[in-house]
């Protein structure tokens, strides 16, 4: 009897430890913000194309008090489709781009990328003149002033390939790619898996690691699904050629932003369009053609440089402007006079 | 001292045939006996002597340091592990491939056992098997410790990318692979519990499915990586073949040392041929991946090609960054050694064969890790070069994973060697409980 009560203490004595134990790793959890696991009707939300109208607008409801919650800002949020007969395709003259990176703060300021950590879609390599391999390429180049005589400027974002690698891999379709050619994430379904990240030739996808932090008067309140909404933690998200402008008829931040004008976007599909014009007349390439991706990203350089496969030092455009690192607002506009290059179309 | 009875041993069944039975009176039966052996089983696994409650009481500790540091992950996202855009995929990932080769270990018994009915490896298949198992768990844990989302886990239920994405093909096979092995040992296990035959049409074609599908998780998993165009590091054929090889070295190994450990601490007696059986088998297949390794590195080297990259950060660094040198070189040095030891004459020698495997699983882990998971990512597809260092947090959460497998492989050994040495068994047949 007695050697029963005995072990019996024992065995509580036990059991209660391990349950302490536990309580104590699980303890963590205790942080976890309210509202950052979904609530219920996030949790049944469905896939973005699943979705009815009416659950549209909730979920578009939904973001909009989160933001709110978040952020302190109230935000409009839409949901803009493709439209038929257009097809976006970006190109970019290697030529005119000096590398100050203009576009890739321009891009953070309108799509509410995370700012710290700091995650930008668009990279801007310093290359050797001469070559194209990207293993020469300069990712962290640091002048005080752009562009450097010796280099050519080659910014890499998203390339929309028309044969996505990253689409494939993903295991709940999370990632698709638009009628008009963009490839977006429902960054509500994705599940975190960064199997598409290693799937992309370009680099082009970025990973929120934890919550981002965007500053309340840096929100830009004009937000869209499926591109510059605030992304949650553990999910993936990408250049959207800035579908919320671009498929209301304006051209993308980074284009507008650009000094010397070396950035063309529009409709493929359109004859008149000035990149159909590009795409005709110039002899365009893409990058890592081998890869058999089908960018709808070109680049060209102007065709007097062509026959050399680059600009001379001597003949590179004779304005520098400061790079990035030189505090905003600086900038001389230095740019009105590179209107006179024309396209030669 | 009393041999064990195999599971295919003489039937001992002797139910009297005075009583007939209707068919759901025998389920009911059935399933309470199923019952009752489980809940042995479970008593079961909390007696043991001081070394094992000691050996117990660690592998909790480390599992719940793990699931401690797995929760901080959970709440602060993966800030809190060593990975970048980068490189995207580090210490999970590469433990996962690790483990789907141990996984498949349990299939290089099971061919020698039942294709040329070599009789001594019986059982041996059975611990195979449950190592199987225990490393499909691991396996699904550490795919959902590398998972931004854990909470969405149910969209692949909703929407699956099946048969495009290659990553819906590994959720089936693991799957699959783990209910196959579950099915099979199960099965074998209880039957030995019961004291009766297994009835063969119940596990013959599931062991034969097995083996098909062991080469599956590998190839699949594989394919993964090497399906890439993105990598050229990964884009390679020999990748699937490295992954076989040095599964049928790395798994093979892990058991040799268990059945050491058995035959140390329990009643169970491993007959000396299987060893030398495992042995060949390991012998053969580490050879096969030190060739093929010698192959990618010719090829890779050789040509000479921009695409050699990431191969010359593996090992010699590249731009000043020789993040994964040594790691690389210490696998090789560990490969070569083990393959030395077990080419030297002596076979008898238990602690050299030993020694080689643990220099083997060891040796084989690094090359997974650092040797095909990491530099996969280094230099990026643009060209830049951004090291990787897992953290302390992640290194808790592998540690937690790996005690938690083991864990629940040792519950698994511990229960089986009493059936299968005849000490547990069911009363149903008059047989009284074990004191
Ligand atoms: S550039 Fe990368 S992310 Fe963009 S569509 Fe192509 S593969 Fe996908
Ligand atoms: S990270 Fe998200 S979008 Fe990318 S493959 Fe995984 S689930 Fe799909």
């Amino acid at each position: 009897m007695k050697q029963t009560r005995r072990s019996f203490l024992r065995r509580s004595a036990a059991a209660a430890t391990g349950l302490a134990a536990v309580a104590a790793a699980l303890s963590p959890l205790r942080e976890l913000e309210e509202g950052q696991m979904p609530d219920l009707e996030g949790f049944l939300q469905k896939h973005y194309k699943e979705m009815s109208e009416e659950e549209m607008v909730r979920a578009l409801e939904r973001i909009e008090a989160r933001v709110e919650k978040d952020y302190g800002v109230r935000a409009q949020v839409s949901d803009v489709r493709a439209q038929d007969g257009v097809e976006f395709v970006y190109a970019l003259n290697l030529s005119r781009c000096i590398g100050c990176r203009r576009c890739v703060h321009a891009c953070v300021a309108e799509n509410n990328q995370s700012r710290a950590p700091e995650i930008q879609y668009i990279r801007v390599l310093e290359m050797p003149r001469g070559t194209l391999d990207l293993e020469k390429g300069n990712h962290h180049y640091d002048h005080p002033t752009v562009p450097d005589d010796d280099h050519y400027y080659l910014p890499v974002q998203c390339h929309q390939c028309a044969n996505p690698p990253c689409t494939k891999v993903c295991p709940v379709e999370a990632t698709w790619t638009e009628p008009d050619g963009i490839t977006v994430i429902d960054y509500d379904w994705c599940i975190g898996c960064r199997y598409c990240e290693a799937a992309c030739p370009y680099w082009a996808r970025r990973f929120n690691f934890t919550k981002p932090e965007i500053p309340k008067e840096e929100v830009n309140p004009r937000m869209s699904y499926l591109s510059n909404r605030p992304r949650p933690s553990g999910v993936m998200e990408k250049c959207t050629f800035c579908l919320h402008k671009t498929r209301n008829g304006e051209l993308p931040a980074c284009l507008e932003v650009c000094p010397v004008g070396a950035r063309k976007f529009g409709n493929v599909l359109d004859p008149e369009s000035e990149v159909r014009k590009i795409l005709e007349k110039k002899r365009v390439f893409v990058l890592k053609e081998e890869a058999n991706t089908l960018p709808r990203f070109f680049y060209y350089f102007d065709e007097r440089y062509a026959a050399g496969g680059g600009p001379e030092p001597g003949g590179a455009p004779n304005h520098s402007l400061p790079a990035d690192d030189v505090p905003k607002g600086s900038a001389p506009a230095g740019s009105g006079e590179h209107g006179e290059h024309g396209e030669g179309g | 001292m009393q041999s064990h009875a195999p599971p295919s041993g003489p039937a001992t069944s002797t139910r009297p045939a005075a009583t007939p039975e209707s068919t759901r009176e025998r389920w009911a039966a059935g399933a309470k006996e199923y019952g009752v052996f489980l809940f042995r089983c479970f008593r079961l696994s909390f007696v043991g002597n001081r070394t094992y409650h000691l050996w117990m009481l660690g592998l909790t500790v480390v599992a719940l340091l793990g699931l401690n540091a797995y929760c901080k992950q959970f709440v602060s996202g993966l800030v809190t592990t060593g990975m970048t855009d980068q490189v995207s995929w580090g210490m999970y990932i590469a433990n996962f491939t690790f483990l789907v080769g141990m996984a498949a270990a349990a299939v290089m018994l099971v061919i020698p056992v039942y294709i040329y009915k070599s009789k001594e490896l019986h059982d041996l298949v059975i611990f195979g098997e449950l190592l199987a198992v225990s490393s499909i768990i691991m396996c699904l844990m550490f795919v959902t410790v590398d998972l931004g989302r854990p909470d969405r886990f149910h969209h692949l239920f909703l929407r699956f990318n099946w048969p495009i994405s290659m990553l819906t093909w590994d959720v089936l096979v693991l799957n699959g692979y783990l209910l196959l092995n579950v099915h099979i040992c199960g099965y074998l296990i209880f039957c030995a519990y019961q004291g009766r035959k297994p009835s063969r049409l119940f596990y013959i074609p599931f062991v034969f499915l097995a083996i098909f599908w062991a080469v599956s998780i590998h190839t699949v998993t594989a394919f993964l990586y090497s399906g890439l165009v993105a990598r050229p590091f990964w884009n390679s054929a020999v990748v699937a073949p490295r992954f076989l090889a040095s599964a049928f070295a790395a798994g093979p190994a892990f058991l040799i040392l268990t059945v050491q450990v058995i035959r140390r601490a329990t009643a169970y007696q491993v007959p000396k041929q299987a060893l030398q059986t495992l042995r060949n088998v390991v012998t053969v297949a580490l050879t096969i991946h030190l060739f093929l390794l010698g192959s990618e590195l010719f090829t890779e080297f050789y040509t000479d090609s921009a695409h050699a990259a990431s191969a010359k950060y593996l090992f010699f660094g590249l731009e000043g960054f020789y993040g994964l040198v040594p790691w690389i070189w210490t696998s090789i040095a560990m490969n070569l050694t083990a393959i030395t030891l077990l080419y030297l004459p002596g076979r008898e020698n238990v602690t050299r064969l030993n020694v080689a495997c643990v220099l083997m699983i060891l040796g084989i882990w690094i090359e997974k890790g650092m040797g095909l998971i990491v530099p996969g990512f280094v230099p990026t597809p643009l060209g830049e070069i951004v090291e990787y260092t897992p953290t302390l947090n992640e290194t808790l959460v592998c540690l937690g994973i790996w005690a938690g497998g083991l864990l629940i492989y040792t519950i698994l050994v511990r229960v089986t060697v009493p059936v299968l040495t005849g000490e547990l068994r069911s009363d149903r047949n008059g047989i009284p409980e074990p004191k």
